[in-house]
């Protein structure tokens, strides 16, 4: 059995970065097109994971734990926002039984 | 240091001192707070320490701007009084989270680290989401807390893709280490470390609420209940342009010549759009929500010029600008909650009918326009040398006719408030408010008449 660290470097450094710009993309062209608050809120995740990823694999590249001790705070902030998040959502659910960000429209220019 | 533990502890014996029946004890306690943590922060004045090895660290620079910071909160505090008379059930949750916020604004001007710089933003943003939708019924309030939190953890993910790959460029998170493998590779072959910078900018230019990333400002700043959106102009954005001047000098102060013409182009798109775009405005809410783009555009000034008076000035400008702002907001809290609207015609005759409130608001108006006398000429005189400096004549050049433009919105109100019939009755303004807007007025025409007094301080 290997350590993990040897196994990611088993895939070249190129493929992780091509995978999670990838991922990055997806996310935010979801944010962008997607009118549904929760879902637009699973692409923002979907980004954030991205990252998480490619600290990873560059951390295990450089042997440097820094790049995984960052993706642990990357995910204790992730799982804040997500209780902030859902609460707003929860909140606007209450007001006007949708969670359709086309009404987000009172405010503008 | 000691302000960000010591604060981190007020904000939660906060919510406990909530519990108790009465709400009226909340604002003294929290006042109470703010002065120990100020009083704390200005004992690390001169002298420099790190913490936690080496990731966040005390100097002047960082006292310089937490105390900006945590005496905004100060003097925004006495405005939310109609919170305690109304006896908010959550007022101590809405203390406890400026608290916080102010903590994630300490971290982000005291870090080392990009790990902290992370943290300290995410701290501030999350607070501000759940405050932006404050007043939980009304469907403005809720519109703006949903788009700030959306539009906020997408960029925050923006910054995140950034620091990511600034780590796989450069291998490190510390400023000084990606400052020195930046000047030592050669930028212009490292896509990594260019479209890394480009993110992290990216990021941070929408925080600050600069152009192009600047469409959230005016809604959100519009739907916040008043009180709070001085905060979020404030604070947040001393905290934002202070992180952004110690990421660019620190970290990339070597490889300027990249990242220079775009800092400039956002400079320029930025005043054009604050200033122009406050001219449209009917509302003075949305006004003043324009005006602190163009202000954000005039703190950036301070990016194309890297020296010790470019320092001075931001913390000068960011201090003068606090002022004035939360003058304005204070007194446009009080007119919009007696008159029922954000509007420029709720200011009419108030002149008459509140000589104060109309005094207070002249000069701070003529302080956000940089008028003489006023700490926001001194502001603007010190970032614009400080630029000149640096020969960026047509930048200043720019800036300066912007100013002109800000000035026939900022005399709106003016007129507004002497030249016009007198339509609502006497607004009653409480003794502590009173108070503040007298300082905040003392404190503008300090810094107009003395400025040695505040400019030499880094």
């Amino acid at each position: 059995m290997n350590d993990i660290p040897e196994v990611i470097r088993t895939i070249p450094l190129n493929y992780y970065l091509y995978f999670s710009t990838a991922l990055f993309c997806i996310g935010i062209i979801g944010v962008l097109t997607r009118r549904n608050a929760i879902i637009i809120f699973m692409c923002i995740e979907l980004m954030l994971n991205s990252v998480n990823l490619l600290l990873t694999a560059f951390s295990s590249y450089r042997s440097d734990p820094n790049g995984q001790i960052f993706v642990f705070f990357i995910m204790a902030v992730a799982a804040a926002e997500v209780a902030v998040g859902l609460a707003i959502i929860v909140m606007i659910y209450r007001n006007v039984r949708s969670t359709d960000i086309n009404i987000l429209n009172k405010l503008k220019w | 240091m000691t302000s960000i533990i010591l604060l981190s502890i007020f904000g939660i014996l906060n919510l406990f001192v909530g519990f108790m029946k009465s709400k009226k004890v909340l604002m003294p306690v929290v006042l109470l707070f703010l002065a120990v943590a100020l009083g704390a922060t200005m004992f690390d004045w001169n002298q420099p320490q790190s913490y936690f090895s080496n990731m966040l660290s005390t100097d002047n620079f960082s006292v310089g701007f937490t105390a900006v910071m945590v005496l905004s909160t100060l003097f925004i505090l006495p405005f939310s009084r109609s919170y305690v008379v109304a006896e908010n059930s959550n007022l101590a949750e809405y203390y406890s989270l400026l608290l916080f916020a102010l903590v994630g604004g300490i971290m982000m001007v005291s870090y080392e680290n990009l790990l902290i710089l992370f943290v300290g933003i995410e701290i501030m943003s999350i607070s501000m989401y759940i405050i932006a939708g404050s007043d939980k019924r009304n469907i403005l309030s809720n519109e703006a807390s949903m788009k700030y939190f959306l539009m906020g953890s997408f960029f925050t993910g923006i910054i995140l893709f950034g620091i990511a790959l600034l780590y796989g460029a450069t291998g490190a998170f510390y400023l000084t280490d990606i400052a020195a493998a930046a000047t030592r590779m050669d930028p212009a072959t490292s896509p990594l470390l260019l479209m890394g910078l480009l993110l992290v900018l990216i990021g941070v230019t929408f925080k600050i609420g600069a152009a192009p990333f600047h469409f959230w400002t005016p809604d959100v700043y519009e739907g916040t209940p008043t009180v709070f959106t001085s905060y979020m102009s404030t604070v947040v954005k001393t905290a934002g342009i202070a992180a952004f001047y110690k990421l660019m000098s620190a970290a990339f102060g070597g490889v300027y010549d990249q990242w220079f013409p775009t800092v400039v182009a956002i400079t320029v798109l930025t005043l054009l759009i604050g200033n122009i775009g406050a001219v449209a405005q009917t509302s003075m809410k949305r006004m003043l929500a324009y005006s602190s783009i163009s202000h954000a555009g005039y703190l950036m000034i301070a990016l194309t010029s890297f020296n010790d008076r470019s320092e001075n000035a931001l913390l000068f400008y960011s201090l003068a600008y606090a002022i004035a702002t939360i003058a304005a907001f204070g007194i446009l809290k009080y007119v919009g909650d007696a008159r029922g609207s954000d509007d420029y015609t709720a200011f009419n005759g108030l002149g008459k009918t509140n000589p104060l409130l109309a005094f207070v608001m002249t000069v701070a108006m003529l302080s956000l326009a940089g008028i003489p006398l006023t700490g926001g000429f001194f502001g603007k005189l010190f970032l614009f040398s400080a630029a000149l400096e640096q020969g960026m004549i047509w930048l200043i050049i720019v800036a300066v006719l912007m100013s002109a433009v800000g000035i026939y919105y900022y005399f709106r109100v003016i007129i507004a408030m002497y030249m016009r019939d007198a339509e609502g009755e006497r607004i009653a303004v409480d003794p502590l408010a009173t108070f503040t807007l007298i300082s905040l007025v003392v404190l503008t025409v300090l810094m107009g008449v003395v400025p040695g007094l505040f400019s030499n301080l880094l």
